[in-house]
């Protein structure tokens, strides 16, 4: 049983602890609700009103990686949303024309953040509580503490839908169909072919029959949710913002996994000066990934402008904290060098889907705040001790009971 | 020995560390007001010899017996031998550098009125203190605002400040400049004369002829001998014989080199501290390296070979402060380790774990990890490329894993430098600069190692080894510079060197 579970999923079932809460947490809070969790609107609530702290925790993955931290995320997001929306308003300029100015003002507090780390060496810790109480103070400056309303036309990219075409029949938003069948197809490609690369490289005869497995259950997954997405009233899909953030995790994905600017973030991480002494240039590393979280900062606060419509003086407020919680909770390193965005992104799910299902529950704020600093603190910890001890990991041991039980 | 009463006896001092007996059977007697020095090559065990004296290594874990002052001590701590009268003064200075002078001579031993911390009395003893070390200073002055030599005065001053008997210094002048260092051996001998004895250990011979009165050699964790001496006349030669005299076994792969060319060129290389301005680690060094030549670099730990060679490759360390290199006849500046990777330079740093390694990544991610380029296709990395790189190397390096997606932190030490070499050789550099490249290492790697070494070389591949052991130099290489202090020292075919030829070369002696 514990055998064929591992050809499956790959030996190391440990990444997997934190999806199977991800399940337990949807499934419980599913039968709690009576059934209100595991529906077409609020699952895609739950995606576009979280969206925007699962792009900041792609950035902050990176920063974490290289062993730092960015606190002035949520001010950037603010300051960078409210200058879209003030010059969209007073400058009369088109709607794209804002989106872009924002998006060079997160470059430029990238850039900020990164020189004073990169070329002056200051922590990121300091750097960065100094930019987010900076920029907190110029979002309530240039607004005058007065709410200031968006374009239109960002409506679409904070929460609209895809369209709606092609034949009835399906019973579902044929975009979203669309979008779940690319993925499943997508999937079985990547799996065939790394079947076939496998089968040429070892003598041995691999089996094909795990491969199958994890495709139909993948492609199961897929299709579920793409029916929960595709399902719901008339006009409704899978999400643009969950569009967005899908495509930045993939681009985010292959980044930290595919390329040379990749392998020197978490060799920077994991030891700085052998990383310098192979040919790594560190202060280039820390300033590009610093440049690339206030960059997503911004692209954040633009997507939560388009879902409210107007740009607070309160917008992004500790959001950094929800961020790095994503990224911690996700199996991170707090000393760098350790943590991959697709952990990173289940991280953030836990988080999401704790503040939905407890809000279902009708459980206030305050009381959630607690619950999941307390989440947090038992997933760090959690984390710590399996990997201190070397020991096998929560499914192992699951696993590792039932199977005694059958005996 | 001598007529006066001994102040300290180790008898039969022996202590192991797992799989390595550092002293074997070690005996030392110190007598009454006199400078004692300890001479040994890096790794004699000298060190751990203090250690088992000052109660850094407890009593019960060694065996062998230690008398002070005619009784026997079982010291468990350093507190201990501390109260007991014996200090240990070590080479890396042991201050805070953000304290006064006054708050490090009295850390951990703060005295106190009424709870509080004595502030007026504190500062009067200290004023005391270091008059003794000819000292003259606020003593609220912060220690990282003192010179190397005063820092190393203050800290005998906080020995002193705790009524010691015996003073031990380990290499006490290594990071000195000439005056501080007189100035040092002029201030030993005052104690002496107040009653305080001093035991020394270090490398420079002319420091200990001048101001000895008797020395004990140890070698591979055994006392060689031990004899007293009149000061100013001691025999240096004699002292090197019994340190280095080992015989070379056939410890060494036999090769035969052929070289080429001159195709690296370094004129004139000065790097200053970047720590202490104004001290240069590398006074003017000039060496060249031929294609399909194995170069060493002799010297003892901190005479500037690492910083030389890391100031070589990219200006990875130091300021930089003059000097010109040349490649393949071509004047070359290289800015960063990026440049000289291109250029074709590997260094294999002598810290592994710290320099070497990403103790984090796998075997397969460590071996490219230098070379990314190489693996790149169309901007992304090509995991293929990287798997076969990285099992290439595995057989022929015959690195023993089980496979090449573990950890580079499960694996041996002398399989992890096989790993750090696999990831040079992988940049297939011209000019491949190994830094202790044995260190750590068990003796049956090292063979594979050197055999590794002469494989690159007969590829035409210049090659410069860092070493502070001698046989092993005298055995891998075919020529060798010395280095001491910075500055290069003697260059000597390896077939026309001894290891008393280069240890005279590689120490400050009176004569050379």
């Amino acid at each position: 049983m514990m055998k064929a579970i591992k050809q499956v999923l790959g030996d190391n079932l440990r990444q997997y602890t934190m999806v199977l809460a991800l399940v337990v947490l949807m499934l419980v809070f599913n039968v709690i609700s009576g059934g209100r969790m595991m529906t077409s609107s609020n699952f895609q609530n739950l995606l576009s009103g979280n969206a925007y702290v699962l792009i900041l925790a792609l950035g902050m993955l990176m920063v974490i990686v290289i062993g730092q931290i960015d606190l002035s995320v949520g001010s950037v997001a603010g300051f960078s949303g409210m200058v879209m929306a003030l010059v969209a308003k007073n400058l009369n300029v088109p709607w794209y024309v804002a989106v872009l100015i924002a998006l060079a003002i997160g470059a430029l507090v990238g850039a900020w953040n990164g020189f004073f780390l990169a070329k002056l060496g200051i922590p990121g810790f300091i750097t960065t509580l100094g930019s987010m109480m900076m920029f907190r103070g110029g979002v309530i400056w240039i607004s005058q503490s007065i709410s200031v309303p968006a374009p239109e036309e960002l409506r679409f990219f904070g929460a609209g839908y895809m369209p709606e075409w092609g034949p009835k029949f399906t019973g579902m938003n044929n975009s979203t169909l669309l979008l779940g069948l690319i993925g499943i197809a997508v999937f079985i490609f990547f799996e065939s072919r790394k079947y076939k690369r496998s089968a040429a490289l070892s003598a041995e005869k691999t089996p094909l029959w795990p491969v199958v497995a994890r495709i139909i259950l993948v492609s199961v997954i897929i299709g579920y949710f793409t029916w929960l997405f595709g399902s719901g009233r008339e006009g409704t899909s899978f999400p643009i913002p969950g569009l967005i953030l899908l495509i930045l995790v993939i681009i985010y994905h292959t980044i930290t996994e595919r390329t040379r600017f990749g392998r020197h973030v978490y060799a920077v991480g994991g030891n700085k000066s052998a990383a310098a002494l192979s040919g790594v240039n560190v202060s280039r590393t820390y300033f590009l990934t610093m440049m690339n979280m206030s960059m997503l900062a911004a692209v954040a606060g633009i997507l939560f402008v388009g879902r409210s419509t107007a740009a607070g003086p309160s917008d992004g407020n500790s959001w950094e904290m929800d961020a790095i919680a994503s990224v911690f909770i996700g199996g991170a390193s707090v000393s760098g060098g350790v943590g991959t965005i697709r952990a990173t992104m289940v991280g953030g799910m836990v988080m999401a889907v704790l503040n939905n299902g407890l809000m279902l529950m009708g459980v206030g704020a305050d009381k959630t705040q607690v619950i999941k600093g307390l989440v947090l603190l038992l997933a760090v910890a959690f984390d710590v001790y399996n990997k201190k001890a070397g020991k096998e990991s929560f499914i192992d041991k699951l696993l590792g009971g039932n199977k005694k039980e059958e005996k | 020995m001598s007529q006066k009463p001994l102040i300290l006896e180790m008898r039969g001092i022996t202590k192991e560390f797992p799989g390595v007996r550092a002293l074997d059977n070690v005996t030392l007697m110190v007598a009454e007001d006199s400078i004692h020095s300890i001479c040994g090559e890096n790794g004699a065990g000298k060190s751990t010899l203090m250690k088992v004296l000052s109660g850094v290594y407890p009593h019960g874990t060694y065996y062998g017996k230690i008398f002070f002052n005619r009784k026997e001590v079982k010291f468990r701590n350093i507190k201990e031998s501390e109260q007991a009268g014996i200090a240990i003064i070590h080479q890396e200075l042991t201050m805070i550098p953000e304290l006064s002078i006054t708050e490090n001579i009295f850390m951990g031993n703060e005295l106190t009125k009424k709870g509080m911390i004595d502030w007026h009395e504190e500062r009067k003893r200290t004023v005391e203190i270091l008059k003794k070390v000819g000292l003259s200073i606020n003593p609220d002055t912060l220690i990282k605002h003192l010179g190397v030599g005063q820092q190393q005065l203050v800290e005998i001053a906080k020995a002193l400040s705790k009524n010691v008997k015996l003073l031990i210094l380990d290499e006490p002048t290594s990071a000195l400049n000439e005056d501080d260092s007189a100035n040092l051996l002029e201030l030993m001998r005052d104690l002496k004369k107040r009653g305080i004895t001093c035991i020394m250990i270090s490398h420079k011979l002319n420091e200990i002829a001048a101001i000895s009165d008797a020395v004990t050699v140890i070698r591979d964790g055994q006392t060689v001998e031990s004899y007293d001496v009149i000061a100013g006349q001691v025999d240096e030669d004699k002292i090197i014989k019994s340190m280095v005299g080992r015989s070379i076994e056939n410890r060494y792969p036999e090769h035969e080199s052929k070289p080429g060319e001159v195709i690296f060129e370094v004129k004139d290389w000065c790097v200053e501290d970047p720590e202490v301005p104004g001290r240069l680690v590398c006074k003017n060094s000039t060496f060249n390296v031929r294609a399909g030549e194995i170069v060493g670099f002799a010297g003892l730990m901190g005479a500037g070979r690492t910083e030389l060679m890391r100031s070589i490759f990219g200006h990875n360390y130091g300021v930089f402060k003059g000097g010109t290199m040349k490649i393949r006849g071509k004047e070359v500046t290289l800015k960063s380790v990026e440049d000289a990777i291109a250029n074709g330079i590997a260094y294999v740093p002598e810290d592994r774990k710290n320099l070497g390694l990403n103790l984090l990544d796998s075997i397969r991610k460590t071996v490219v990890s230098a070379d990314l380029k190489k693996i790149t296709t169309g901007g992304l990395l090509d995991f293929d490329k990287e798997l076969s790189a990285s099992e290439e190397y595995r057989s022929a390096l015959r690195i023993k894993c089980s496979n090449v997606n573990v950890g580079v932190n499960t694996l041996s030490g002398g399989n992890q430098q096989k790993v750090v070499l696999s990831k040079w050789m992988f940049t297939e550099p011209d000019l491949l600069i190994l830094d202790e490249p044995t260190r750590g290492i068990d003796v049956g790697a090292k063979y594979e190692i050197y055999k590794l070494i002469h494989e690159l070389a007969a590829q035409g591949k210049a090659v410069i080894m860092v070493s502070s052991e001698l046989p092993e130099l005298l055995g891998v290489v075919d020529r060798i510079y010395t280095i001491f202090e910075g500055t290069i020292t003697g260059e000597l075919m390896a077939s026309e060197a001894s290891q008393e030829s280069l240890m005279k070369r590689m120490t400050e002696t009176s004569g050379s």
